[in-house]
């Protein structure tokens, strides 16, 4: 008896002990007891970006619409399962996911490409290659890629960034034009594309530009100077522009500024509101922002969250929740409000190098629910219902 | 008269049961190879003969690779022949040039001393040291101790380890009658390694002995990997065969020694240099085939040792080092942020360690250390870094025959200056350590050990000042370590079965203020923090045998076990807690087994390691399959000359040691060896 138990345990031991065929790793999915809020918006795509050189960026859907009892669903890592032939999966390091028409567009930065799928089921159509992509804007049929590298120089000093433009159905790059150091977001207005230049790569000497790209011409016409780092750039419905600047962790704090028209229809920096702002969702009047500020000199995060009131240029709170959940956030890394319900959704990243975790709040603040993500979730978009 | 008695008697008595224990330490002591062995025993005797008119040996043995069987493992470095011993885990970025580095019974690399012969290998900057650079060569001996060597007769610092590593180099030795001794060794095989060393060993005088030992290495570091991937349905969903591109690497290291004895005494000198420029192949990633890292190494010391017996009772040893290294590292990458830095390491090192034998059972030992070192860097915003570290230690070892103890106690003064920022205080530790092994029989085949020792790192100079993310209000990251063991060690001069050596070990360990990576709360911005905390569990077994099953058919088996459950225990609400920590898998090991005939020698050695994870979270997206991989040669010897001929992972399995960095397939090596 002693023989075969012996026996058994030393097969099981060298059973465990082999490899198996290495497998893709599917979809996991959750049921949320929560009710689906009926509605156009059916669904949000979230993309974790993964840490660099970990090939760990992964999307995951949220869907709204329910499941058989009405339950939200959250389906975990969808794109290796879709798109099982694709080598090495989504990739490395995502950096921005935004929707155009039925595609779902997603920019891959250290896989150095922009990933296009159908909006509807995260199949893969094509993808575009984009050096050290970061993030999109669309216009007319086109979409524009911002890229923190361009033409190498002799000197040592770091590349400008360049803007690619993609023709959005034949997915082939019609023109590039080269921006300020490092640029991150961009965004369109009146025929033009506004784009953050932050110049992370030449650190302390930060870029403090925003680019002013005449959509025509796909020319820069000129640049704005704002303030050191900028990251964020978003317009609103008053045809302002409200862009973050990052700071230099020194003397020089996070701030947000809103950009507005002068007289000769220029735009122009109006004014600042000294709060630090890492992400923010701007619906109607309000713009929803939480950031964090971190001083390399005292070692000290400065948080904040709240809304801005766009039109009055005034904070309206400190607090977008007061919830338990909404304190225990680590580190807010992504933040997305719904355009009608006004409910919100907040991305936890953690540790940067473990599961990260996407919250919702209703409109008030109040805790409605929380799930596991990928690792580093920080960029979300919403599937709209086809009409 | 009477005194000088027990000083002889004692002194041959533990001679041989020094020599004993070495030679139990080694496989190569009974293959009765004519020329080899006889080498072998004449080194062993000569090196205790001038170290010790006592006993200086450690209180608990240790594992060791040494002489014959180093050379007949397929292995290139350092690197690849510890990963033999138990207790290490090897990090292995692939190929030729790939950083390879070890920790230790999951406590990390930072808290494992690398001496090399007898002066520690130091690196202030990230306190990692890349034993790929160091070649198997000129190595004689490699060994391993779990907390620290147990002897008393060493440097304060070598006190102050979580485990260390002495690798030794191959001392001058000749035939009779002859004043020299040259061997050349070429080497050709996959990724178009080519590598070719030589040396030259003369005999000055009577007393001073010279070596040169010198070495070429160049290598495409091209290889092929495969990533194959299946459905769940068992249908292919990708399979890929790609060559690994930009881990291209020449090496040249040359390296010169001499060894002089007197009365009662030795000294040797050395002067190392490396040279080496290489690729850096980086992460293979989705649309990622291909990067642009470089990286030039000019490294250069040299070291001195004296040590002398003053009268009877007292000994004293000297050591000095100084070393320069510079690290160039470039990123051409157009994809990616243009770097080009140059790191400047200088280390200077001074050591004193005297013992006093207050009888011949017991001595008492005090060693002090003076470091110096400092960093230059042509980065933006560096702070230039420099340390003064000062370590003062105590010791006493006890020798009762059938029991032995040691107790030593280290204090460590570490003061850093940097140009810039303010200096942070300096930091004070005392780090206690106690070991006891026990004979229970006189014939001293079995015995039983234990230790208790506290030891911690210094934070390096990349967690303290590197720019943006370093933080000088780092604390020391300590470790508390506790084992049992037991080793049973039995020689038969007659029969089939030879030598019969088993050891196992039981430890508890816990790792506090880990210094970890964490972010700043803002777009990927980090720092370090005292941070972790980890609980380690392990087991470690070890066995060998050697048979003579036909005569002139010498067969030796050696094979080794790590069991490790290390568990991140540093905050409940985190999602990781109480998960396997990454890359250490619960289960290692690794076998060899040499077959000897005449002048054939056929060597197979198996590694495994048990399926493991990449992140802290033991989830799905973060596991990693076990690998294992075989390794076979065979060699033939011819008068001076022997050829051998090597495969290295036989069953051409793909397997990440680190993920996205894929291994070599199946690949081949042929070596030629003459010895004049």
């Amino acid at each position: 008896m002693k023989r075969y138990l012996l026996y058994i345990i030393l097969t099981t031991l060298l059973l465990h002990a082999c490899r198996t065929d290495e497998q893709l790793v599917y979809m996991e999915e959750e049921n949320i007891p929560s009710k689906g809020v009926d509605g156009d918006i059916i669904g949000m795509y979230v993309l974790n970006e993964g840490n660099m050189g970990s090939n760990k960026c992964t999307l995951d859907f949220l869907d709204l619409q329910g499941n058989s009892t009405g339950e939200v669903v959250y389906q975990r890592n969808i794109y290796a399962e879709r798109n099982p032939n694709e080598v090495k999966e989504l990739g490395d390091v995502g950096n921005d996911i935004q929707i155009y028409g039925s595609r779902l567009w997603m920019v891959i930065n250290c896989s150095n490409k922009v990933e296009v799928c159908r909006a509807a089921d995260a199949v893969k159509i094509g993808k575009v290659d984009v050096p050290n992509c970061r993030s999109l804007a669309f216009h007319q049929g086109y979409a524009y890629v911002s890229s923190y590298v361009g033409p190498v120089t002799i000197s040592q000093d770091a590349p400008l960034g360049q803007v690619y433009k993609i023709d959005t159905l034949t997915l082939q790059t019609v023109a590039v034009v080269t921006v300020g150091y490092q640029p991150e977001e961009m965004a369109v207005l009146d025929g033009k594309l506004y784009v953050a230049n932050s110049g992370g790569y030449r650190a302390p000497n930060y870029d403090t530009t925003v680019s002013v790209i005449d959509l025509e011409t796909f020319q820069v016409e000129r640049q704005i100077d704002v303030a050191v780092n900028l990251h964020r750039i978003r317009a609103d419905r008053y045809g302002q522009l409200w862009v973050s600047s990052r700071g230099n962790n020194r003397d020089i704090t996070s701030k947000v500024y809103w950009l507005s028209k002068d007289n000769q229809g220029n735009m122009q920096v109006s004014g600042a509101i000294d709060v630090p702002v890492s992400d923010m969702s701007i619906v109607g009047d309000s713009l929803y922002f939480y950031g964090a500020d971190f001083s390399a000199v005292t070692y000290d995060v400065t948080h904040a969250q709240g809304i801005i009131n766009v039109r009055t240029h005034e904070q309206v709170t400190q607090q977008l929740s007061d919830a338990e959940e909404f304190k225990n956030i680590k580190t807010p890394y992504g933040i997305i409000v719904h355009p009608v319900a006004r409910d919100f959704y907040v991305m936890d990243a953690k540790n940067y190098v473990s599961s990260g975790e996407l919250l919702h709040f209703h409109a008030d603040g109040t805790f409605d629910y929380k799930t596991r993500t990928g690792d580093i979730p920080g960029h979300a978009v919403f599937l709209i219902r086809k009409k | 008269m009477e005194k000088e008695k027990w000083t002889f008697d004692n002194s041959v008595q533990k001679v041989l049961s020094a020599c004993f224990m070495l030679l139990a330490c080694s496989l190569v002591s009974l293959a009765q190879q004519p020329i080899h062995s006889r080498f072998d025993s004449i080194q062993r005797v000569d090196e205790v003969v001038i170290t010790s008119r006592y006993n200086h040996q450690e209180v608990i043995p240790s594992q060791t690779l040494s002489g014959e069987q180093l050379e007949k493992l397929n292995a290139h470095s350092v690197a690849d022949a510890l990963r033999y011993f138990s207790g290490i885990q090897l990090k292995d970025y692939g190929g030729v040039g790939g950083i390879k580095t070890v920790n230790i019974r999951s406590m990390g690399s930072s808290h494992l001393g690398i001496s090399y012969d007898g002066i520690e290998l130091g690196n202030a900057q990230n306190g990692q040291i890349d034993l790929g650079q160091f070649s198997l060569d000129n190595v004689e001996e490699i060994t391993l101790f779990n907390g620290q060597k147990s002897a008393i007769l060493q440097p304060a610092s070598d006190f102050g380890h979580a485990g260390a590593i002495y690798i030794r180099t191959r001392a001058p030795r000749f035939e009779a009658g002859k004043n020299y001794h040259l061997k050349f060794k070429a080497k050709y095989g996959s990724s178009d390694l080519f590598r070719f060393s030589a040396l030259w060993e003369q005999r000055l005088n009577a007393r001073v002995s010279s070596s040169l030992s010198a070495e070429a290495l160049t290598a495409s570091g091209k290889y092929q990997f495969r990533y194959l991937r299946k459905k769940q349905d068992g249908s292919v969903a990708y399979d890929t065969t790609a060559t690994r591109q930009n881990g291209d690497i020449w090496a040249f290291r040359v390296e010169g020694n001499l060894h002089g004895m007197m009365t009662d005494g030795f000294w040797k000198f050395k002067v190392y240099t490396y040279h080496s420029q290489r690729g850096i192949p980086g992460a293979i990633v989705n649309n990622v085939w291909r990067r642009g890292e470089r990286q030039g190494d000019h490294n250069v010391f040299t070291q001195g040792r004296f040590q002398k017996n003053i009268g009877d009772r007292f000994v004293t040893q000297w050591v000095a080092k100084y070393a320069y290294y510079q690290t160039h590292y470039v990123n051409r990458d157009t994809t990616q942020l243009q770097v080009d830095n140059t790191y400047r390491q200088q280390e200077f090192y001074l050591s004193t360690a005297n013992v006093y034998h207050i009888q011949p059972w017991w001595s008492v030992s005090l060693s002090y250390d003076f470091r110096w070192n400092k960093l230059n860097a042509t980065m933006r915003e560096f702070v230039y870094p420099h340390r003064y570290s000062n370590y003062l230690s105590v010791a006493t070892a006890l020798d009762l025959n059938w029991l032995k103890m040691q107790g030593s106690l280290l204090a460590t003064m570490v003061k850093d200056h940097t140009r810039y920022a303010t200096s942070p205080d300096a930091i004070v530790n005392y780090t206690p350590a106690y070991f006891v092994n026990v004979y229970p029989f006189s014939n001293r085949d079995l015995s039983l050990r234990a230790y208790a020792k506290k030891s911690f790192r210094m934070p390096t100079f990349n967690d303290l000042y590197y720019t943006d993310i370093g933080n000088a209000l780092l604390k020391p990251e300590s470790a508390l370590q506790y084992n049992v063991g037991v080793n049973y060690d039995h020689r038969w001069k007659q029969g089939w079965l030879r030598y019969v050596h088993i050891q196992a070990d039981a430890y508890y360990h816990s790792v506090h203020d880990k210094i970890v990576a964490y972010p700043k709360g803002q777009q990927f911005r980090w720092t370090m923090l005292n941070l972790g905390r980890v609980h380690i569990k392990g087991i470690d077994v070890e066995g060998e045998m050697t048979l003579v099953p036909v005569r002139g058919l010498l067969v030796t088996g050696r094979l080794q076990y790590t069991y490790q459950d290390a568990r991140d225990v540093t905050d409940v609400r985190d999602s990781y807690y109480n998960d396997q920590i990454p890359y250490i898998p619960w289960h290692s090991g690794s076998a060899i087994l040499n077959v000897q005939y005449g002048d054939w020698d056929l060597n197979y050695s198996f590694i495994y390691a048990g399926e493991r994870y990449n992140q802290q979270e033991n989830i799905k997206y973060n596991y990693m399959q076990p690998w294992y991989t075989s390794d076979l040669s065979l060699a033939y010897r011819y008068g001076a000359f022997r050829l051998m001929a090597e495969v290295n992972n036989v069953f051409s399995q793909d397997y990440d040691v680190i993920l996205n960095y894929p291994m070599p397939k199946r690949n081949y090596a042929l070596t030629l060896e003459v010895k004049i």
